[in-house]
Parts: structure tokens; C-alpha cells; sequence
């Protein structure tokens, strides 16, 4: 494989991280190094295996959402997402057995039974789930017992997550989370296929959180060509109709970093087929209403995506027109949470006419790094748990005008005079769909083509300080 | 005065603080060309740079040991080394702070002695490795950066010959603050050492070239000659002995610690500035006078609208300290003070300010939210100041939120908020005013019309 450091000499680059990164172009394959361990002292953008499963299930709306652990895990999570409900707001609290030294020498268990106890009476939820945390994980309290014990007490369900910080990376965060689910929507009995599911065309949407409502902008899509949305996984779910899970017809699936797994394993248990769907992007969504409409194989269901299709692309024509005519030929850096995020954002950043030159992700799977290197141009940076030193160095080389990324890395991308897109989970406004795709194209133009760059280019940090480098036309 | 603590319970909902190791992060961010690690999980170390690059809008580098299962049960000193020798590649420090995440403290990793190991190994003689004992069930973020800055100096002091200089040592305040602070400093002429300075680091202009540690903060060697200053300023009088770094330069070096309050508020800054005038032997500038001026000219002209205000303030115990203070002197007495940390001082301390409002005081220490929010809807509290926690007691209660603190994550601009000094204390005042003011134009008209209006006949 190609060795970056010769292609672009560079004495700060780490040699551990050298295959993790890589140049479309350099060789025939795709041979980045991923789904690996961070590597110590590299200043990853990572989190840890609490935050994953955090991400997953606080969506969950009328669920107690406990932190088995000490105040800063659960501090840190606390209602920091912009995942919307349109019932309860207790998934909004953060719960902490707030543990202390006397609880970590002793043992956690106890209180542990006695928080459970305090918030069911409180709040009068069906569902709790506990998370642990790095120091429960060694302490050794056994979850699962105080769990079943409270579960039983209280006639209610109460689900470990296990979920310390320690045991691997976020995407083991995503799977303790899916386990989790998966005991929950099993129906009594014991896992099963249903033979007699219901009988309107009715999907599980898995991997939207309904951030600032894009959860509910897809189920009227689905509504209006004749498909029922069973049940989000976890968008404004709640417990009685995660419950319902087994009885969909079809799973589609739009954040495949957290819910590959899930998808599989309700395919074997359940029998229910899954498709890999997105709604990022025009062209994307189009194509996932589409595919969407096929699997179902009803003429009907067909003529009226394609109408959907081409009435909502008609009134989005004329705007994102003007935003192509501006942003055409600029250079957009990627470094987002999972893979199928990044491949949807470079077919998005092509429909305004925006060149790729970096590609990477916090936990992409090999899959998605192929077909990330199969859509890149040549020259495109590829790279996998990246960190700011990279971030800059290929934003700055690559002559990038922006980055779409997360809360840590904007002020990076701001210090070095690029524009910044917010792709993040405590976003505000929504990018699914059609409106999503007007309100990215609306960001991007707002940030590339902003008056503030006149004044900040001439003393801009990393990206003019390029010797030699001409100054990339705004 | 009733007395109410919150005692040991069995659950916390809605924290009321971050961490200890977040904490410790802070002061590493305050000297020249540091660089920090977490031993820890990577989670650690991402969530508190997300949550602090948030308030500061700044690129917030930390480093993780990135412990995993294997380091967990076999000990981590391989990890440690590793992150070690990868941020001294890529950033080249001048000075590392490691701080422990509970994870390491659990296994019972000795983060001293391993730094101890690792520059016997490397060779490094005078490379000041910091390490810090910062579990996070440990405490808050309010004693991990107490505690940080103690074993800064206590890893750097050196004896050094008497240079005349001060000594200043500052709570968690914004950029903006130390910038007052180091301006009122140089006002009056004072040679000093202001520790840990972010003043520039954490509010960092938009220059070229791009550097991975952003330039200023206090330089190591100013650091090493702390035992050389004729005094130590501390504005810790929340700060416990154990942690505080002013108490250790006066019982090791015997440099004579004032202790003051937070310079916010009249009093409290006419002590500061009274202050440098004993040490120095000089006056108080003409040009601080006028600013001393304004202030009280502010307070008399916003007095009646303060008068109608009842507050709760939470966060840092120092900075409750500091904020009780300034709006007591101005007529707006709390109802509700809380802290998250255990720190029990704070009756102690405000008791006697609060002695002549009249009221009930509640205080709070190791407080959550939904005890905050109890306690401010039983004592009938209509303004709240704090970090932007806080914003759940407006949507919960309808109260109004003064942003002050840490972290200030749903607005911008936490790291310009001025509040301290004379200047400083008339923009925070005139902050708490309007917003009492913008509540109340808010909602005159429907509750006058609720409370007043009845239809003919009935």
C-alpha cells in the first residue's frame, strides 16, 4: 500500500497510524486499516462503549435512563442530543447512582437496587435501562442481578447495558445497545418468526434518532407511497411499541453503524428481511423510496414513490439551482461517526457540484471503507479514527473550503479558516429527506460563501499558511 | 435559617457537575505550551473535549492512555508510555499533565511513580511530567482543578531567591476575567505570575500560523519561581487546604498566602485592588477610581429593578461565592445556593452576607437539578444564575437563566463573559438587570390582566 508519510512528507505523523490512512489511487484496493483499537496518545475523536450505547437507547422516550457509575458519565450525556418525542420527555432526565469512594470499595450494588426502586416509584415507567460504566465493569456488580431482581419486584422490565467504557470502542457500545433492544422486544415465550404479521405493509425503521423531527419526515414519505411505520428504532419509541418490533414485514435501515446488528439478528430470529436505506441526500433518498416500493413489488406502491419523487424534486429544483451555482468546484472534507454517513454525504456534496478530498470516519466498518474508496476520486485522503493533527494537515494540503464534522472538530476547521457543517446528534434543524437536503445545501452556502471569510482569509490560520499555496477562491 | 444539605442518597438526577479529571484538564490549558493526558478509557478524554471546546469555542487537544481490556487487567503503563512518547512527537510539549479517569484509579495505577518510570526510561531529566490523582467519583470539576494546580506548582516549585513578584492563583473564570484581572495587575504596576493563564489560549484570536498548542498561558520557569514571590493572591476562599495551592507555596516556601474572594462585586474588588496597594506601597490609580465610580453608579440606578429579584445561583463553590456576593451588595438576595460539590463552606462563608436580607437562604451542596428545582419552587425564586444547566430550570419552571460559568454550551460567547473587577461587575450586573427587566416586560401585561381584570357584572 501507498505510504502516505513519502507521498506527503510529514515528521508529526504517526507510524502506528500509517495504515490507517490512505490515497485513492495509490493501489487497485481498498486495504485501510479499521474497526481497531485507538491508538494511545493520538488524540482520538472517538468516544467510548457508554456513549455508543447511550446514543441508541436514549431515544427512547418514556424509558428511565440510569448511569450505574460516577456523575461525569452521566453528566456528560445529559439531554445533550436533539432527539425529539411526541409523548414523553423522561428520556430528557439524566439518572446517576452518582457512585462514590465508598460505593467503589464496597461494591455498587445496593444502591444500585435502591436508585432503581426510588425512580420506578417516582416515575412510574415500564421500562429502565441501566447502563454500566468503566468502574462497575471492574468492580464487578453484577447487573444482570440486581436487574432481574428489580424487574420481578416491580413487574416491569429492567435491562442491563453493558456497556463499560473499556471493553472496545463505540461500535461496542452500538451492539450492547442492540442487545439490549433485542431482550426487549422479545415476546414472551421466547424469540420467534411470527407467521401472521400485519397485514398493512409495515416497516421498522431502524437508525434514525429524530433528530430536530427527521424521523417523522420519513414516516410521512412512507405514509404517502403506502407504507405504515411500525416502529423507529430509536426515534420517539417508546416501550409498548418497541414491543411491537417482531410484527413488521420489512426493517429498513439508515444508520448501518449502529443497527447492522440488530438488522441481522431480528432476520434470524424474527424472520424479517432488511434493507440498507438512506435519506441523506436527493439522490439518496430517492433511490431508498425506490427500493423501498420495489421490495414490495406493488405497481401501485411504485407510481406513487415516483410521483412523491418527482413532486418533492421539482420543489426543491429552483433553491438547491442556486446553491449549485455557487458552490460548484469547491473542495468539502468529511470526518463523521460512521460509514454509510460519509458515503451519503459525498453523493450529496456532488449533487451541489463539491469535490471530496478527504473521507473519514470515527467507527466505519470494511464495507463501508470499500465503498467509500470506490466512489472517491483519485487523490482523495481516506482515513479511519483520525485526530486533529491529521484533520488538519490533510484539510490545510488538500486545500479543503470546508468540513462537515462534529462539536470537537468546528473550532479546528473555524482556526484554520474553513467553513464548518454541523452533521452532528445535538443538531437542530433536520438533513433527512427532501427538506434536509435544502437545509444542507442552505448550510453549506451560508458557511463556504460567508462574508466573514473576506476579513478572517488574509491572517487565517493553517490552510493559508500554506507556503506557496495559492489562496483557494471563495 | 434553615439548614439543608443533601446527605448521601441513592440517586442523582440531573447533575449539578462535571468530573474531577475535567477539571484537571482546565489549569493544563493555562500553561505555556502544555499539552494533557487522561489515563484512562478514550471515552474520557472525548467527552470532556467535546464539552469544553463547546464553551470555549476553541480546538480542545487532549491525549488518552486509550486503556482497553488487556491494559485494565494487566496494568496500563505500556498505554501511558505509549500516549507519552505519540504527544510529545506531535505536539512537543513543554510541560505534560497525565491525570487519572476512575477506570485507572480502580486498577490502582500509580500515575506519580509511573511518571517517574517513564522519564528514567526516556532519559529526561528536567521534563516536567505532572501527574494528578483525579478519579472521577473522587469529587467534582471544581476540586480535579484545584487539586491540579496544586500539584503543578508542588511538581515545579523550586527554592528560588526573593524577585518581588506576586503570586496570583484564579479559580475557573473566563478568558475575559483573567484579562481584567491581569490589566488591573498591570494598572497598578505589579510584577506577577498569573496561574493558569487562558486568558490567550482558551479565547485565541484568528492569526496565522496555525499552531497545535495555541500560544500564551504561563510559562513553566515563572512557575518554578513561585516560592520567590513577596506574597501569593489566591482567590480560592472556597479552597480547602489539602488542595489548595496558595497554602501549599506558603507552608513549603513560606510565602505569605492571601486568600481573597473572587474581585467581583465593590467589596470584594476594592480588597483585591486595596491589596496590591499594601504590597506595593503605591495608590490606587486614578483610572480604577472612575471605573469603581461607574459601578456604584450602575448599582444605584438598577438597585430597584435588583430589589425585585430572587435568585438562585449555582455552579463552582467560588464562583457561587463570588456571584452571591456581588448581587447581595446590589439588593437581589438568593433564596437558593447550591453547589454539586461536596465543598460544605458555603454557609459558612455566606451566612454572614446574607444575615441582613431578611430571608430564607437554602443552601445546597452536592445538589442535582431536580433538588435546585424543589427549592426554587418552594422558596419562590424568579432568577437563576449559573452555568447552562441551568436552562432546565427554565423550561421546567419558566426562570429566567443569567449564563455565568461553566460550561456555557447553548450560547456563545462563555469565554468573553466579563465579570470581574469594577468594569467586569457593572457588565454583570447589567447582564442580571435586563434580564429581570426582559422578563418582566414579558409578562406584566397578561398578569396584571390575570390578577386585576374582571368583565363587567361578574
Amino acid at each position: 500500500m501507498i505510504n502516505v508519510s513519502t507521498a506527503v512528507p510529514n515528521d508529526n505523523l504517526i507510524v502506528e497510524r500509517q495504515s490507517s490512512i490512505l490515497v485513492k489511487g495509490g493501489q487497485r484496493k481498498n486495504q485501510l486499516k479499521c474497526d481497531a483499537e485507538s491508538i494511545a496518545g493520538c488524540v482520538s475523536q472517538r468516544a467510548c462503549v457508554y456513549c455508543g450505547a447511550r446514543v441508541v437507547l436514549n431515544p427512547v422516550t418514556d424509558a428511565i435512563h440510569l448511569v450505574h457509575g460516577p456523575m461525569g458519565c452521566a453528566s456528560y450525556t445529559w439531554d445533550i442530543r436533539g432527539s425529539l418525542s411526541s409523548g414523553s420527555e423522561l428520556y430528557r432526565n439524566s439518572f446517576c447512582t452518582d457512585l462514590k469512594e465508598n460505593d467503589i470499595i464496597f461494591g455498587g450494588e445496593k444502591k444500585l437496587a435502591r436508585a432503581i426502586d426510588e425512580l420506578v416509584e417516582k416515575y412510574e415507567s415500564e421500562l429502565v435501562f441501566v447502563y454500566s460504566t468503566c468502574v462497575v465493569g471492574v468492580i464487578g456488580d453484577d447487573l444482570e442481578a440486581v436487574c432481574k431482581t428489580a424487574a420481578h419486584k416491580h413487574g416491569i422490565q429492567v435491562l442491563p447495558v453493558q456497556s463499560s467504557g473499556f471493553i472496545g470502542n463505540k461500535s461496542a457500545g452500538y451492539r450492547a445497545a442492540c442487545d439490549a433492544l433485542l431482550r426487549l422486544i422479545e415476546p414472551p415465550g421466547g424469540a420467534r418468526p411470527i407467521n401472521s404479521r400485519r397485514p398493512v405493509k409495515s416497516v421498522n425503521y431502524l437508525g434514525d434518532f429524530n433528530l430536530a423531527g427527521e424521523a417523522w419526515i420519513i414516516k410521512d414519505y412512507l405514509k404517502r407511497i403506502g407504507v405504515e411505520v411500525n416502529v423507529v428504532f430509536t426515534g420517539d419509541s417508546n416501550y409498548r411499541d418497541l414491543k411491537k418490533a417482531p410484527e413488521a414485514s420489512l426493517n429498513i435501515m439508515q444508520c448501518a453503524g449502529s443497527m447492522a446488528y440488530i438488522a441481522r439478528r431480528m432476520e434470524e430470529l424474527y424472520s424479517i428481511p432488511s434493507l440498507q436505506i438512506s435519506f441523506l441526500g436527493l439522490e439518496d433518498t430517492a433511490a431508498s423510496l425506490c427500493k423501498i416500493a420495489d421490495f414490495f413489488g406493488e405497481p401501485e406502491m411504485m407510481r406513487r414513490a415516483e410521483e412523491l419523487i418527482k413532486e418533492e424534486t421539482i420543489a426543491v429544483q429552483p433553491e438547491m439551482g442556486r446553491y449549485h451555482e455557487k458552490l460548484a468546484g469547491k473542495k468539502a472534507a468529511i470526518y463523521v461517526g460512521g460509514g454509510f454517513k460519509a458515503i451519503s454525504l459525498i453523493k450529496q456534496f456532488r449533487e451541489l457540484g463539491i469535490d471530496v478530498v478527504m473521507v473519514g470516519t470515527q467507527t466505519g466498518r470494511e464495507v463501508e471503507y470499500q465503498t467509500l474508496h470506490d466512489i472517491s476520486d483519485d487523490g482523495t485522503v481516506i482515513l479511519d479514527d483520525a485526530n486533529p493533527s491529521e484533520l488538519e494537515r490533510f484539510m490545510t494540503e488538500k486545500g479543503a473550503h470546508l468540513l462537515v464534522g462534529g462539536v470537537k472538530e468546528r473550532p479546528l476547521a473555524y482556526k484554520l479558516g474553513v467553513a464548518f457543517i454541523d452533521h452532528n446528534h445535538d443538531r437542530k434543524h433536520p438533513l433527512s429527506g427532501y427538506v434536509g437536503a435544502v437545509n444542507f445545501a442552505r448550510e453549506v452556502y451560508s458557511t463556504v460563501c460567508s462574508p466573514v471569510w473576506k476579513y478572517a482569509r488574509e491572517t487565517g490560520g493553517g490552510l493559508y499558511a500554506v507556503e506557496n499555496s495559492e489562496l483557494p477562491e471563495r | 435559617m434553615p439548614w439543608k444539605t443533601a446527605n448521601y442518597r441513592n440517586v442523582n438526577e440531573n447533575p449539578c457537575n462535571m468530573c474531577m479529571p475535567m477539571g484537571g484538564i482546565l489549569p493544563f490549558k493555562g500553561i505555556e505550551e502544555a499539552m494533557v493526558i487522561i489515563h484512562g478509557s478514550q471515552g474520557c478524554s472525548t467527552y470532556m473535549r467535546r464539552h469544553i471546546a463547546e464553551h470555549f469555542n476553541e480546538p480542545i487537544d487532549v491525549g488518552s492512555s486509550s486503556l482497553n481490556e488487556k491494559g485494565t487487567i494487566y496494568g496500563g503503563a505500556q498505554n501511558l508510555f505509549q500516549a507519552l512518547d505519540n504527544i510529545r512527537k506531535v505536539y512537543n510539549p513543554r510541560l505534560i499533565g497525565i491525570l487519572t479517569s476512575c477506570l485507572a484509579e480502580t486498577i490502582g495505577e500509580d500515575v506519580e511513580g509511573m511518571a517517574r518510570d517513564y522519564l528514567k526510561k526516556q532519559g529526561l531529566d528536567n521534563f516536567p511530567l505532572v501527574g494528578v490523582s483525579t478519579p472521577g467519583y473522587g469529587g467534582t470539576h471544581s476540586e480535579g482543578y484545584w487539586l491540579a494546580l496544586k500539584k503543578t506548582v508542588a511538581g515545579l516549585a523550586r527554592p528560588t531567591e526573593k524577585h518581588g513578584g506576586i503570586n496570583v492563583i484564579v479559580p475557573n473564570l473566563s478568558p475575559a476575567d483573567i484579562r481584567e484581572i491581569k490589566r488591573i495587575l498591570e494598572i497598578m504596576d505589579v510584577k506577577y505570575t498569573l496561574l493558569p493563564d487562558i486568558s490567550e489560549t482558551l479565547d485565541r484570536p484568528i492569526a496565522r500560523p496555525y499552531t497545535k498548542i495555541p500560544p500564551g498561558g504561563t510559562r513553566v520557569e515563572a512557575i518554578r519561581c513561585m516560592p520567590g514571590a513577596v506574597a501569593t493572591i489566591q482567590f480560592g476562599i472556597t479552597v480547602e487546604d489539602n488542595i489548595s495551592p496558595g497554602h501549599y507555596l506558603q507552608s513549603e516556601f513560606g510565602v505569605p498566602l492571601y486568600n481573597l474572594p473572587v474581585p467581583m462585586g465593590v467589596e470584594s474588588t476594592d480588597m483585591f485592588v486595596g491589596l496590591l496597594a499594601e504590597i506595593t506601597g503605591g495608590s490606587v490609580p486614578g483610572v480604577l477610581k472612575l471605573e469603581r465610580g461607574r459601578l456604584l453608579d450602575c448599582m444605584v440606578d438598577s438597585h430597584k429593578y435588583n430589589a425585585q429579584g430572587r435568585g438562585a445561583v449555582f455552579g463552582d463553590p467560588e464562583l457561587v461565592c463570588a456571584v452571591v456576593r456581588t448581587c447581595a451588595e446590589n439588593g437581589l438576595y438568593p433564596a437558593v445556593v447550591a453547589t454539586g460539590s461536596g465543598n460544605s463552606g458555603l454557609k459558612e462563608i455566606l451566612g454572614p452576607v446574607l444575615v441582613e436580607c431578611g430571608q430564607d437562604v437554602c443552601y445546597l451542596n452536592e445538589a442535582d437539578f431536580m433538588r435546585v428545582r424543589t427549592s426554587c419552587r418552594e422558596n419562590g425564586v424568579n432568577m437563576a444564575i449559573g452555568h447552562s444547566d441551568g436552562k432546565f430550570l427554565t423550561e421546567s419552571e419558566g426562570i429566567p437563566l443569567v449564563r455565568m460559568g461553566f460550561p456555557i454550551h447553548d450560547r456563545v460567547g462563555g469565554q468573553r463573559l466579563l465579570s470581574v473587577g469594577y468594569t467586569g461587575t457593572t457588565n454583570f450586573l447589567d447582564r442580571v438587570t435586563n434580564s429581570l427587566l426582559e422578563h418582566k416586560y414579558k409578562n406584566y401585561r397578561a398578569t396584571m390582566y390575570r390578577e386585576f381584570y374582571r368583565e363587567a357584572g361578574k
